[in-house]
């Protein structure tokens, strides 16, 4: 198959996909054959899936296993949590205007720092800039210190836990272990209402095709193959005369934007954010979704997002003291058998079937006069 | 003609399900069991999901609720807060559940509540908690803080204890409990400098936060110890502790390592009961006390047939993942088999199982004579029940010191108690 071909094959695929998301599903719901549970789940699942790519453009097209992943998409859920905590009004448990977490902390007003997030648009702007400018600072110290391999995961993975316990704290005003929950209104519309988590999958769903797009596109780039020369042989991109390190910041700053903006359209979607979605197993099992699916694909990680999750939905219910088993078994499976995840089954498939093939021609070949 | 296909489809599919589903509830009704299986809650809260389904079993073999089986939907929460609040969603929109009976961190409830709330289902919440909250939709049979914190002060005063450490793990409970306990002291007479663990104050120079307090998992007490130390060298001080699950064990660790015991200064827990000491080594904990709604070591007829009936459905039953050996009975075991039946008592009241009137039946003081006592529901949603404080012994199990009857549960107590 020429490559024009695989384009065009994947951008059918991309479409087919887009519209079912983003018109059918979402009009199944309103008409009652899908349930609001369902798709509300679907919902969470999709911004796992934006997760999954953050971290697949980072392990699997750079070489970086971060595993820090965690901490920007809790930081975009905390960002637009805020703002969804200011919505609540005075319809707290306490019936006052400020968050009962506070009260109950013996604020009496709200600290300068929350007085911003009533604003819409500065919350969703710090989804964008607060992460970004973590991961700037962060990506550029680790970065220019030539920090890669297992320490890379090893300090993104402290900065993740760093992150939890400093949330953990009720001193930094940001909920403590209980977080932000009890969200009413976002936007004027009712946030618990079927057709505000309708327009919320839907949001999604367009964010996530549109993310697909554009790491489809980047990987076509000349940076797309810096990116990935890089994963295979650093030295001699360094050698070759390219600055890898700008290239790195640059990617790790994307996937960190991918990662926030998932977590925030999450947020309202769950109906809570608080410090344990930060702590490094939450990036952990990112990682799982990214290998299960297929590392170093697009596809890959939605489909794990997806797999992975799905099943321990169903598992958590149909089988509440044998899904860890499950799940672990699947993992095992897919390390042994399918290193490259749920999507190279079918290439595995043809050239398995290709061998027979070959086989069968080649028992056969002898007995032709 | 293909809308009038789907129609005809749809309503023969609903017709089927409608068919199905009356036949079904003839017989059964669905009851959630919401805790966490796996991870970090499992080993507290798989001993409810335990005693949930002994209890299930005791009422479906006498007969059932209003002539239905009860049919448990287990589902694990995993330990994992956005997950609870899937698995409710999906208890009360897909399954369609008439009660849960589930939660055991704060945390969990506070993320299932808005789904309780927009989906008017019921949930009944067994584990000790900071109040300040009265959800319609949420049937606290757990202690509040003046059916445990409350009460153990009134046992250190009356044992002549003059100054209180107040020390807890950094969340909304112990946080909430010390500063109720904070003003519960100052309106017995005890004198501000005689409470230890410090104090916060914001700019206008009123106490906003009470006690001293580590993170969760903390494991070096060392410091803190060494001021209690020092606090209790009067020999008239006593710990509050609302330090919460395995802290528990470097804390007592040291506290015996630094030569206190429960004569020179006593620590009563909130959070220890028969059930954790299954994890905990009781015998540095000897002598000190724990204040609950229940003990195992109860003395009465109707407690020893409650734990030798749990024994036995535990040796006969075949659920899967139920351990079978050294299993203890505790206060939210029995809070959550005590909330079982006052369901099932508003359930009769109301002769239905709609939430609304089984609420409105549950309202109206309601009685069941538990392993602990006769507990009554009230107009709050909480319920009325006995106290009691125990000292730990070296097999883990409680001596039982002394008894509150009947003591109001009330979730609002920050601002009742005026200093003298």
């Amino acid at each position: 198959m020429s490559a024009p071909t695989t384009r065009r094959i994947e951008f059918i695929a991309v479409a087919v996909i887009a519209t079912l998301l983003i018109v059918v599903f979402p009009l199944l719901n309103s008409t009652g054959v899908i349930s609001n549970f369902t798709l509300n789940l679907w919902g969470k699942y999709l911004c796992y899936a934006l997760l999954a790519i953050s971290v697949d453009l980072l392990w699997g097209y750079t070489g970086l296993l971060s595993l820090g992943q965690a901490l920007f998409f809790s930081l975009g859920g905390y960002m637009l949590g805020m703002h969804l905590m200011r919505m609540i009004g005075d319809l707290g448990q306490y019936r006052k205007p400020i968050p009962d977490f506070l009260i109950f902390l013996g604020w009496t007003e709200l600290p300068t720092f929350w007085k911003p997030f009533s604003s819409f648009p500065f919350a969703a702007a710090m989804v964008i800039l607060l992460p970004g400018l973590v991961a700037l600072i962060f990506g550029f110290l680790a970065f220019r210190s030539r920090i890669k391999g297992v320490y890379f995961s090893i300090l993104t993975q402290a900065l993740t836990y760093g992150g939890s316990l400093m949330f953990f704290r009720n001193d930094m005003l940001m909920g403590g272990n209980n977080g932000f929950t009890d969200y009413k209104f976002l936007l004027g519309a009712d946030v618990r209402d079927a057709s505000t988590q309708r327009a919320l999958f839907i949001a999604t769903a367009v964010t996530l095709v549109l993310v697909y797009l554009g790491c489809s596109w980047l990987s076509r780039t000349k940076l797309g193959l810096i990116q990935r020369a890089i994963r295979d042989g650093e030295n001699r991109v360094l050698f070759s005369g390219y600055a890898a390190a700008g290239f790195k910041l640059f990617i790790f700053v994307v996937a960190a934007l991918i990662a926030s903006v998932g977590g925030a359209l999450y947020v309202p979607q769950v109906g809570i954010i608080n410090p344990s979605e930060m702590t490094p197993d939450k990036s952990l099992e990112a990682v799982v979704w990214v290998a299960v699916g297929g590392r170093g694909t697009l596809v890959g990680p939605v489909v794990g997002a997806i797999v992975v999750n799905a099943l321990k939905s169903w598992a958590t219910r149909a089988y509440p003291d044998l899904w860890l088993f499950f799940l672990g078994g699947m993992f095992i499976i897919v390390v042994l058998f399918l290193p490259g995840g749920i999507v190279s089954i079918p290439v595995r498939i043809k050239t398995w079937w290709a061998r027979r093939a070959a086989a069968n021609a080649a028992t056969s070949a002898p007995v032709a006069p | 003609m293909i809308t009038k296909f789907t129609t005809l489809l749809a309503a023969g599919a609903l017709a089927l399900g409608a068919s199905f589903a009356t036949a079904h509830a003839a017989e059964t009704v669905k009851v959630g069991v919401l805790h966490s299986l796996s991870g970090t809650m499992a080993i507290s809260e798989t001993s409810l999901r335990d005693v949930l389904l002994f209890t299930f079993d005791e009422i479906n073999a006498k007969g059932g609720i209003l002539g239905k089986k009860i049919e448990p939907v287990v589902v694990d929460g995993a330990s994992n807060w956005p997950l609870f609040a899937e698995k409710a969603k999906q208890l009360l929109e897909q399954d369609k559940v008439a009660v849960t009976f589930g939660c055991w961190t704060s945390v969990s409830r506070k993320s299932v509540l808005p789904v309780y709330e927009k989906n008017n289902g019921l949930l009944f919440y067994p584990v000790q908690y900071e109040g300040e909250e009265e959800s319609q939709n949420v049937a606290y049979t757990a202690e509040a803080v003046n059916q445990q914190a409350t009460p153990a002060v009134d046992y250190y005063l009356a044992e002549g204890k003059k100054k209180f450490y107040l020390l807890g793990t950094d969340y909304v409970y112990p946080q909430t409990t010390n500063l109720v306990l904070l003003e519960y002291l100052l309106s017995k007479g005890v004198k501000l400098e005689n409470i230890g663990g410090g104090f916060k104050r914001d700019e206008s120079g009123k106490i906003i936060a009470a006690g001293k307090y580590t993170p969760f998992s903390h494991t070096d007490y060392q410091q803190i110890i060494a001021e209690i130390k020092q606090f209790a060298a009067s020999g008239d001080a006593c710990v509050i502790s609302t330090l919460n699950g395995d802290t528990n064990v470097p804390f007592f660790k040291e506290y015996a390592a630094a030569g206190l015991t429960a004569e020179k200064c006593p620590v009563v827990s909130f959070s220890i009961s028969e059930d954790e000491f299954r994890g905990l080594p009781a015998k540095q904990l000897v002598g000190q006390l724990g204040c609950w709604t229940y003990f195992q070591s109860i003395n009465t007829p109707a407690n020893k047939k409650f734990v030798a009936d749990f024994q036995a459905w535990l040796k006969t039953t075949k659920a899967p993942g139920v351990v079978k050996e050294g299993r203890v009975t505790c206060s939210p075991m029995v809070l959550s088999y005590v909330g079982v039946y006052l369901w099932k008592a508003a359930v009769e009241k109301a002769g239905s199982f709609d939430v609304d009137k089984v609420r409105a039946a549950y309202k109206t003081g309601l009685s069941f004579d538990g392993p602990g006592g006769k507990v009554t529901t009230q107009k709050n949603m909480h319920v009325t029940k006995n106290v009691f404080i125990g000292e730990t012994k070296a097999d883990g199990q409680f001596k039982i010191v002394k008894s509150f009857d009947n003591v109001y549960g009330e979730p609002w107590l920050k601002g009742q108690f005026k200093a003298k």
